[in-house]
């Protein structure tokens, strides 16, 4: 599903180059359940960026479903993200004047789909997620867990291929975080493919494919045998 | 995103930020409201003049003694004749194939004596046809009698205002006055109509013509109207015209002629630049209302830099970004303009009710440029903003960073 051929990505972080992104090489198949892990600063972000064409490589090709999206412009980027892939954030990233449901059928309302069949679709997701009591409370009157659950549901409305996850518990106690992250599996064993960066080498842990990353390099890739 | 969304979408961040959006909605609003309320009363200054000058009719052409040259500018307003006007032109203009009626006109200033009271006041000696031609009525009795223009009679009609100054609330038909050295009786009183700008009849004492020549012992008219059987008779009369004072006057041809367009014209140009300056000059104001809204709109894309990450990350693309941004800042206008149109035309119609006698009435391309102005400004001035927006890198954009770091 994802090919990764010779990606390299550098910042400039004050007058220091940092090398993000050296080299990798990486193939992810579908329906792969796969965590990154590594320190601060060796690059996890940057390759979940890339993964979600949220950022473009300085050299290197990337294919998603057999498209070469390293060559398509921003304009094209950006209806493949629509599309295919589905966000979620470590700071939620919600809209703080929108309501739960609005929130959740945004990215229904920016592809231009018609209300009736977004209040199905939110519905839907509401009730399988244990908000239908929320779904008019602000973000601000909703705990973290829920917070992070009404997000999940934004990155899934779509039903994208692939959910890209950084950090999602990173700001939830451990009790929210165990609900978000078995949401997040719940999903996986649906059938989408779920790529988490974490810190957290419990959370890491779960994957049945665990990427460790260092100074922009793939370090170790292990798998579960019975995967 | 349909137009509903996009609608629903912006009113939420309008309502969000109640306070910014109200100093723009009012910024806008008052910008509006200026060019509609300096235009509207331009145009009704405009109007004004011209309705106090259109008494006379289009179709009345006014002889002047003495030759002007009026190649631009107002005409002259008093004649310097070599030779006089007199009342034997005006019988045989009449007789000018095409000429309806001939109305001649002395005016002077002399000293008004009735019920124990002076009064200096302005004496016109004229003809009933004067009357007709301005389309002035009695409020009371009758106006001047129909006579053979040289002939005097001692009758007059006095001005509404000479009424209440000299008789007060006392009957006045029949009543006699003292003009200078001769005396008439008041047959009619004239209806009052407010100040008219041509001349002021409510404070005058009009007698027939005649009486006028020699109450000043003059033979020289101070004007002739002559009315044309048909407006389009005007033009080709003014040569026979000229033509035939020509030979009545010993060759010279002493006297001007002009129409009550000629002077209208004069008039409603100036009044036209004027109304179109006033405009000009409140247009400004919307322009600085444009630029609040670029001030507004670059806050908005700064404070919702991580929004416009998110938007992204969702799959929004540039030209959607752009869209929003620009949807909202002219929604904003469009709100403020209707509120800027509602507050003028309320502010028009109050002062016309204070001063009825005030046309009020705003220009269409004073409605239309004010409102065209306000959206084109928001959209020019918010156009940057909304680029700057829609061009943000989606992955900075989310940490909240609005410009790269290289």
């Amino acid at each position: 599903m994802i090919r990764l051929q010779q990606l390299c990505k550098c910042y400039q972080l004050g007058d220091e180059p940092v090398q993000a992104l050296d080299h990798v090489d990486l193939e992810i198949g579908a329906g792969e359940y796969l965590s990154v892990m590594g320190p601060s600063g060796s690059g996890k972000s940057t390759l979940l960026n890339m993964l979600g064409l949220l950022d473009t490589p300085d050299s290197g090709r990337y294919w998603l479903d057999d498209i070469e999206v390293s060559a398509l412009g921003e304009e094209a980027r950006a209806a493949e993200r629509s599309r295919r892939i589905g966000f979620v954030f470590q700071a939620y990233h919600l809209i703080e004047r929108l309501s739960a449901r609005e929130n959740i059928e945004l990215p229904l309302v920016l592809t231009g789909n018609a209300p009736d069949e977004r209040r199905a679709r939110v519905d839907e997701l509401l009730q399988r997620l244990g908000l239908d009591r929320h779904a008019d409370h602000l973000p601000n009157q909703l705990s973290g867990g829920q917070r992070q659950r009404v997000a999940i549901a934004r990155a899934v409305i779509r039903k994208p291929a692939l959910l890209l996850a950084d950090e999602p518990t990173g700001n939830l106690d451990s009790h929210s975080g165990q609900g978000v992250i078995e949401l997040l599996e719940e999903l996986n064993g649906e059938g989408i493919t779920l790529v988490m960066v974490t810190h957290d080498p419990a959370m890491g842990k779960r994957a049945r494919r665990r990427l460790w990353m260092q100074d922009g390099k793939l370090i170790k890739d292990e798998q579960d045998a019975h995967a | 995103m349909r137009t509903p969304d996009l609608f629903r979408f912006n009113l939420r961040l309008l309502t969000g930020q109640w306070f910014r959006t109200l100093m723009t909605l009012l910024a806008t609003a008052v910008g509006v409201a200026a060019v509609l309320l300096l235009t509207g009363m331009g145009e009704g200054a405009r109007r004004f003049v011209l309705d106090e000058f259109n008494l006379l009719g289009n179709d009345v052409l006014i002889i002047l003694p003495g030759r002007k040259e009026t190649t631009g500018g107002l005409p002259p307003l008093t004649g310097e004749g070599t030779r006089d006007l007199t009342l034997d032109d005006a019988e045989a203009l009449l007789r000018l194939p095409g000429v309806r009626t001939v109305a001649p006109l002395v005016v002077g200033l002399t000293e008004v004596e009735a019920n124990g009271r002076n009064r200096e006041l302005v004496v016109v000696g004229t003809s009933i046809e004067l009357f007709r031609m301005r389309q002035l009525n009695a409020a009371q009795g009758q106006l001047l009698p129909v006579l053979p223009l040289e002939r005097a009679e001692p009758v007059c009609v006095i001005g509404a205002e000479v009424r209440r100054s000299l008789f007060a609330q006392q009957p006045v038909l029949g009543r006699w006055l003292r003009t200078g050295d001769r005396r008439c009786r008041v047959i009619g009183v004239l209806e009052d109509r407010g100040v008219s700008l041509g001349t002021d009849m409510s404070e005058a004492v009009i007698i027939p013509v005649a009486s006028a020549q020699q109450l000043f012992n003059t033979q020289g008219l101070f004007r002739l109207f002559v009315q044309v059987q048909h407006l389009d008779l005007i033009e080709p009369l003014k040569p026979s015209i000229l033509d035939l004072i020509q030979s009545r006057h010993q060759g010279e041809r002493d006297i001007t002629l002009i129409t009550q367009d000629s002077l209208l014209g004069v008039f409603d140009d100036v009044l036209q630049l004027l109304t179109l300056a006033v405009g000009a000059i409140a247009a400004i104001s919307l322009v600085v209302a444009g630029i609040l809204i670029m001030n507004i709109t670059l806050i908005s894309v700064s404070q919702r830099t991580s929004e416009i990450g998110l938007l992204k990350a969702l799959g929004a693309s540039e030209r959607q970004v752009h869209r929003l941004f620009l949807s909202e800042a002219l929604m904003m206008t469009l709100i403020g303009a209707t509120l800027g149109v509602l507050t003028g035309y309320a502010l028009l119609w109050g002062g016309h009710w204070l001063w009825p006698q005030f046309p009020v009435s705003v220009p269409l391309w004073a409605l239309l440029g004010a409102v065209l102005l306000a959206i084109g400004v928001a959209l020019v001035f918010a156009w940057l903003p909304a680029r700057k927006a829609a061009r943000l890198p989606p992955v900075l954009a989310l940490k909240g960073m609005t410009d790269a770091q290289h």
